[in-house]
């Protein structure tokens, strides 16, 4: 419950900013631009908000996660990605600035690259065992 | 930080797109109603997600994360060969993953901490060691048994079966683990200490 109230402030703001996003068009117009490639590697072009901003920050991710399964509605195709995504990735840039900052760490090597080929992974796999299993 | 940046990117951009667009007034009625959806998702999540947090910590109580720490010692030792010999270290690293697969990031973060800091080189304290990469390469894959930020979503949103989306976020989750695993084993190939 107190996280739920905790996260309350970011949430207004972060759904506000997405309804904005997505009212003005850019994000449409950002789909135009994707949509060949996305659909040649099964994604659907509509998350692909929630695609970008997953690593950075994970408010913002469950934000756009919450509006695309709000305007798409839970059982669509787009939701049940959206869902799966969110569910089988981590806030990567979070993660490591935790991790790497506790323990005094200052060249990270390999670690930021591997990590994201991870999320991509997970992107990838979110979009394939959504359409093969649903 | 982020949060303010992302604020501002987005204010920016939706303005010179509805400007583009002429779109102005759907903006900023969409502004208004946004703040509202805000707070509608966030309470709507609130139920469901502090059920299941509640049962995790249940779980946890009832001695769950020992029984799946038992099972986790052998492949431990392989991807982390200096927990064979810190007892203290493979703790933490089993009570980490524990934890994150019971879906309780509060418990996992400070045993994170324990196990990082112990994986830290004596001879190069500011590089990072493959162990450790490796390490924060299986945090940021988040394998969760149950995930339940997203079925509270779901529910929220009317879905009567929340949870059939559970073998697909295991699939996803087990292939971006061995993905970014396969990365960072390349990468500690290709990637010396430098």
């Amino acid at each position: 419950m107190r996280l739920s109230l905790r996260i309350l402030p970011s949430m207004i703001i972060l759904i506000s900013s997405i309804s904005m996003l997505r009212s003005s068009g850019a994000i449409e117009a950002a789909k135009h631009i994707l949509d060949p490639f996305l659909s040649l590697l099964g994604i659907p072009s509509e998350t692909i908000l929630l695609m970008l901003i997953r690593p950075f920050s994970g408010s913002a991710a469950l934000a756009a996660g919450a509006e695309l399964i709000h305007e798409y509605g839970p059982d669509s195709l787009i939701g049940r990605t959206t869902a799966v995504m969110l569910g089988s990735t981590e806030t990567t840039f979070y993660v490591i600035s935790v991790y790497f900052g506790a323990s005094g760490i200052k060249k990270t090597r390999y670690a930021i690259p591997a990590a994201l080929v991870g999320d991509l992974a997970g992107f990838l796999a979110a979009s394939w065992s959504v359409r093969v299993f649903m | 930080m982020i949060m303010s940046l992302f604020w501002c990117a987005c204010a920016i951009i939706s303005t010179l797109s509805a400007l583009y667009h002429g779109t102005s007034s759907q903006m900023a009625a969409s502004l208004a109603e946004g703040a509202s959806s805000g707070v509608t998702i966030t309470l709507a999540i609130a139920g469901p997600l502090s059920l299941w947090t509640g049962i995790n910590r249940l779980a946890e109580k009832m001695g769950l994360m020992n029984c799946i720490s038992k099972l986790l010692k052998k492949p431990m030792t392989v991807l982390f060969p200096s927990s064979a010999k810190d007892q203290n270290l493979a703790n933490a690293l089993s009570g980490n993953f524990c934890a994150n697969l019971m879906g309780i990031g509060n418990a996992a973060t400070p045993m994170g901490i324990q196990a990082i800091k112990r994986l830290k080189s004596s001879k190069y304290p500011t590089i990072a060691t493959n162990e450790m990469c490796r390490f924060v390469v299986m945090n940021t894959a988040s394998v969760q048994l149950i995930p339940t930020t997203v079925s509270a979503l779901r529910a929220a949103e009317g879905c009567a079966t929340p949870f059939d989306i559970l073998p697909c976020v295991w699939i996803s989750s087990l292939l971006s683990l061995c993905a970014g695993l396969t990365a960072a084993y390349i990468g500690g190939k290709v990637w010396k200490d430098s």
